[in-house]
């Protein structure tokens, strides 16, 4: 009966299984991060140096720090800084460690109605798309890009919160698709340079502002302490921040391009707090 | 239109050189989801026979509650699969979060009901037309529920594939159960919203041409196996 | 081991549907004499819910059902045809041997005595073939022999050849004939008096739930002793 063969032929394949690798741990890192396209030249190199897999889970800020908090990853690499302080201040991270930064920018429309082409710093450039009422399109993901555009916000004066109109619109979601929201609108954005430089669909969309030192975006590694998780890999992590601030991923980091344009300062330093 | 003609090429391409990456998804899709609906279909198939030849006082209320079920929102299913692997959930010890153990866990909640609801639609019609026979005979429950499912095979067939289409394309819960880490978790569906999140359109779907591809090649090759719709009503 | 499960008695009998009494109250026997003992009267008399109350497909609302024999060896030892055969979705020579299955009998020894009957209803060419393709008449000789290849004591018939022509009528007759030989005891619904005479050996003619009249055949076809029974045969309408 072809019926029982076919039975067969599901358990068969149901059985099958992955071979599990040597060494191996899981570090959250934000999408940002991802999106530059910097994790697929050094995971090759961690890999050969250090025998060692890193798997990434691609998550903002927020959700970074939730899976740090549970346990859920040995390790993460995010730029929210007074979040990761409060992490570190918290136990949940055995340290913080500085290893690279990369700038914000905003893009919008190429007319740039709102006329933020000129302006000397970001602030002037918030208050000049509120008072135009530009759409402007937010995460609204409670990121490390959601929390710096807020703090934008604030130092210019002003609170979304209270903002009225359907001209501020926040997608509650990640950084790729908050940027083909603002292309589908032809909306104003906040977003980190590595993401908005490796986009592929930018429409009608250019880049309007940068360069103003508020904008900087510093990257941190915080292994998971392992007092409250003893099953991280204490010793993996080690290596793999051993390994990042080392002078070889310092200069590959310094020396990633994409179209030209360097997109990560490598300024890994002493330790920040110990532990 | 360009970016259909485009994802049209990409897949094209994709296919005739058989990228290595896009054969790792495309196989770890077909593992977990046919692992999940293979256990999905131990369970599910069984239990709508089970459902269909028995009578109990709170039966209306379960079959409500099944077909509820099948509606299930899967990112809820992930959501609550992750707080339980998770480290500090009750199964964290076992270290599955992050893992295709996880997306098939988090695919059989999603699929079951599917296949419990259908299943049990079909075999009710079955237990219909065989209700005076089998209790003429004296079948006990058990020999009922066999006779169902063996004489029933077809149309269950077609529920467990319905489940199999489900969850081939479900992104809501493996992405979080899963997290679409590289040559881990990552499938096709997770990759498709990888690439949409980069703003690569004609990549993404060009991966989404080939999943449907691959879906109705299973969907095919099972029924040509199995010589559904050979003849008649089954 | 009884030899047989008969006689079964039914003492005070009634089967009510949603408030409507449908058969009863009735007292009734039958022994273990053999023979084939015939139910007519007009449709809704109750012929099949009787038929179906001895068969434990119904359950009495009142009186009691009574067999010989303890319950699990009443059942195992009884069939039942149904006026629509009901088939199974396999092959042939499967549904005969179903029943075999069901009583833990070893799959091969089944199967050979079902190629057997197969043999006997002359679809022994189609034994493999998917059985729901088969024509009515064929499929009601399939019913006869999954209903005789337990060799019952009882076979309950509703009705069997009701939408079958000459031929299959013929072929379902002569099976009946021969179970009689081979001492099952029969009782069965028919509306059909040709049939009744070719095959009764007692007649039961049953109207609005109760038996008004049991005679042997010839009596009862030499003249009936109510008044609604020769009104029946005689084709008068009965309300």
């Amino acid at each position: 009966m072809k019926f029982r063969t076919l039975i067969t032929a599901f358990v068969m394949l149901t059985m099958t299984t992955i071979a599990a690798s040597a060494d191996e741990m899981k570090m959250a890192v934000t999408t940002s991060f991802h999106n530059s396209g910097l994790a697929e030249i050094l995971l090759p190199e961690i890999k050969k140096d250090l025998g060692l897999d890193v798997h990434l889970l691609v998550v903002g800020t927020g959700q970074a720090l939730k899976l740090g908090q549970a346990g859920d990853v040995d390790a993460i690499l995010v730029h929210s800084r007074a979040a990761e302080e409060a992490f570190v201040a918290k136990g949940f991270g055995s340290h913080r460690r500085e290893i690279m930064y990369n700038d914000f920018i905003l893009v919008g429309p190429k007319d740039d109605h709102a006329g933020i082409l000129t302006v000397k710093t970001a602030a002037d450039a918030m208050t000049l798309i509120a008072g135009k009422e530009a759409i402007f399109v937010s995460r609204g993901d409670d990121s490390g890009t959601h929390r710096k555009e807020l703090a934008l916000w604030k130092s210019a004066g002003l609170d979304p919160a209270s903002f009225t109109g359907n001209w501020y619109r926040a997608t509650g979601s990640g950084m790729g698709a908050t940027l083909n929201t603002a292309s589908a609108m032809n909306a104003y954005v906040f977003a980190d340079r590595a993401s908005w430089l490796n986009f592929g669909n930018k429409g009608e969309l250019a880049l309007l502002f940068s360069g103003d030192p508020v904008l900087f975006n510093q990257y941190a590694y915080i292994p998971i302490n392992p007092e409250k998780h003893p099953h991280v890999t204490k010793e993996l992590a080690a290596k793999l921040e051993t390994w990042l601030v080392s002078a070889k991923a310092q200069r590959m980091i310094g020396d990633y391009e994409i179209a030209g344009q360097q997109l990560f300062t490598p300024n890994a330093g002493t330790l920040d707090s110990d532990s | 239109m360009n970016d259909l003609l485009a994802g049209l090429m990409a897949a094209i391409d994709l296919i005739i050189h058989l990228d290595r990456d896009l054969v790792e998804i495309s196989l770890r899709s077909l593992q977990v989801t046919v692992t999940a609906v293979f256990i999905a279909s131990l369970v599910g198939l069984p239990f709508g026979a089970w459902l269909a030849v028995t009578r109990f006082r709170y039966r209306r209320l379960a079959i409500a509650l099944l077909n509820a079920l099948m509606g299930l929102p899967p990112v809820v299913v992930g959501l609550v699969v992750y707080i339980l692997l998770s480290r500090s959930g009750p199964f964290g010890v076992f270290n599955l979060l992050f893992t295709p153990t996880a997306m098939i866990i988090a695919q059989i909640i999603i699929v079951t009901p599917i296949i419990a609801s259908l299943s049990h639609q079909s075999m009710r019609d079955l237990w219909y037309l065989y209700h005076d026979l089998l209790i003429s005979i004296r079948t006990s429950k058990w020999q009922r529920m066999r006779t169902l499912l063996w004489d029933g095979r077809r149309s269950l067939l077609t529920a467990t594939l319905t489940g199999f289409g489900r969850a081939i394309g479900e992104i809501g819960a493996i992405m979080i159960v899963g997290g679409n880490i590289d040559h881990l978790t990552r499938v096709l569906t997770t990759a498709i919203a990888l690439e949409v999140g980069k703003g690569n359109f004609p990549l993404a779907l060009g991966l989404g041409i080939v999943l449907i591809a691959m879906a109705i090649l299973i969907n095919l090759a099972i029924h040509i196996l199995s010589r559904t719709e050979r003849e008649g009503t089954w | 081991m009884v030899d047989s499960i008969l006689p079964v008695v039914l003492d005070q009998a009634i089967v009510r549907k949603e408030g409507r009494q449908i058969v009863g109250p009735l007292n009734l026997t039958f022994g273990r004499e053999g023979g084939c003992s015939i139910l007519v009267g007009p449709n809704g008399a109750g012929k099949t819910t009787l038929l179906r109350l001895m068969h434990g497909l119904e359950r009495a609302s009142e009186g009691r059902v009574t067999w010989s024999a303890r319950k699990d060896t009443v059942y195992a030892r009884q069939s039942f045809v149904f006026q629509a055969p009901v088939v199974l979705r396999r092959s042939c020579l499967e549904n005969i041997a179903y029943p075999l299955f069901v009583r833990g009998v070893q799959r091969e020894k089944a199967r050979a005595e079902a190629a057997k009957w197969i043999e006997d209803i002359g679809l022994a060419e189609v034994a493999h073939n998917d059985a729901h393709v088969l024509s009515g008449g064929e499929k009601q000789k399939l019913a006869m022999a999954r209903a005789l290849i337990t060799k019952p004591d009882v076979l309950f018939l509703d009705e069997p050849t009701a939408n079958l022509d000459g031929a299959s009528t013929q072929e379902i007759e002569r099976l009946i004939a021969s179970a009689v030989q081979s001492g099952t005891r029969i009782v069965m619904a028919t509306h059909d008096f040709g049939q009744a005479r070719r095959l009764a050996t007692d007649i039961l003619f049953m109207y609005r739930g109760r038996i008004h009249e049991h005679a042997a055949a010839d009596i009862f076809f030499g003249g009936p002793a109510t008044d609604e029974a020769a009104k029946f045969m005689k084709g008068d309408l009965l309300i």
